[in-house]
């Protein structure tokens, strides 16, 4: 018996996901490709079209966000912060589950000096840009095909990254 | 009621549906709000190229990209069915201020003479395109997740590393539009 619940202690049931993922998957149960996944394209069309439709994917708004010039997207970001936390709240103090009735799990992130140094470099891009990566896609889907080389060349430079890793500070 | 859909939508409507969108993927199979992982998805899928940080079981996170397929799909459709006849508004201090560095305001979401096929091939186009899109890929993934990843599910979570990260972003957005920028588009 003792044995048993040693064994079972090392074999860890939580599904293992990339370091540093920042969108880990942590359902046990399994998935099937299409079957199980539909539904994560379904909130993303939703999701594509509350980027159009709020003009979070226009250059101009990003540009009218780092002038001070228009309150739209810390508007925009203060309400969906606010609405997450209520939700993230309430998932943990009612202990609500998911739809295969798997409990919530939440994970701590550890500081590291990528969220300064990598973070600040993101925002260079992301006022040249007018996009974080969410947004490009919409801006794609939306008709600017040219942003498909902003999207192969962030592709290249998360590449870059990885293979750079190991003598960046952390 | 489809007139209302088709004006552009106030801020506080875009900004609760983005944020239900944190407990809606965590309710729907425990699954954790963030876009630039698609991006490593990618890399890990096509190019691993032997490197470590991309040796990991992507097929598991593959949902990932179904929903980024979904937001570029989610963009065909709005701007296909549900878009906005009327040209798009800018404050008048950003139309002055950006065209004292010579880029015109026109009706669209992006201006025509940056965004296009055009003007890729030039100094411009690499800036805005190639810089641009290494500085928003390599930046998210060391600073290890971008405005979804950070700003919305980490501060929803109350991670201190993602305020940090939030602040940054912004102080990033600044310096480029204040100090880069004068001086950017004058040389190009």
């Amino acid at each position: 018996m003792q044995a048993s619940n040693q064994d079972l202690k090392s074999t860890p049931l939580v599904v293992e996901h990339p370091v540093e993922c920042e969108a880990p998957n942590d359902q046990v149960a399994k998935e099937s490709l299409i079957g199980s996944n539909i539904k994560y394209a379904v909130v993303g069309v939703l999701f594509g079209i509350v980027f159009v439709k709020a003009e979070i994917i226009s250059w101009y708004r990003i540009q009218e966000m780092f002038r001070l010039h228009s309150f739209h997207m810390y508007g925009v970001i203060g309400t969906a912060v606010v609405v997450g936390m209520i939700s993230v709240w309430a998932i943990k103090k009612f202990k609500i589950k998911t739809m295969q009735k798997e409990t919530v799990v939440f994970h701590d992130k550890q500081f590291h000096w990528g969220n300064v140094i990598g973070a600040g470099m993101f925002g260079l891009g992301w006022a040249i840009t007018g996009a974080c990566p969410g947004p490009l896609f919409a801006q794609i889907g939306s008709g600017f095909l040219v942003v498909v080389v902003t999207l192969i060349s962030a592709i290249a430079g998360t590449w870059v990254y990885g293979l750079l890793r190991e003598r960046l500070p952390h | 009621m489809i007139e209302i859909i088709q004006k552009p939508w106030p801020w506080y409507v875009a900004g609760a549906l983005i944020g239900l969108t944190v407990p809606a993927l965590l309710l729907l199979g425990n699954k954790h709000f963030g876009i630039s992982s698609s991006l490593r998805h990618i890399c890990a899928a096509c190019v691993p190229a032997k490197i470590p940080f991309f040796q990991y079981d992507w097929k598991k996170e593959v949902w990932n990209l179904f929903f980024v397929g979904g937001v570029l799909l989610g963009g065909f459709v709005a701007m296909q069915f549900l878009s906005n006849p009327e040209p798009i508004v800018v404050a008048e201090q950003t139309i002055q201020e950006l065209q004292a560095l010579n880029i015109a305001t026109d009706n669209e979401l992006m201006p025509a003479s940056l965004f296009s096929f055009e003007s890729l091939f030039s100094l411009k186009g690499l800036v805005f395109f190639v810089v641009g899109g290494f500085l928003v890929g390599f930046g998210t993934r060391y600073a290890g997740g971008c405005t979804s990843g950070h700003a919305i599910m980490g501060l929803s979570t109350l991670q201190w590393p993602s305020l940090v990260a939030t602040c940054c972003f912004m102080a990033g957005g600044f310096a480029m539009v204040h100090l880069v920028f004068p001086w950017l588009l004058r040389v190009l």
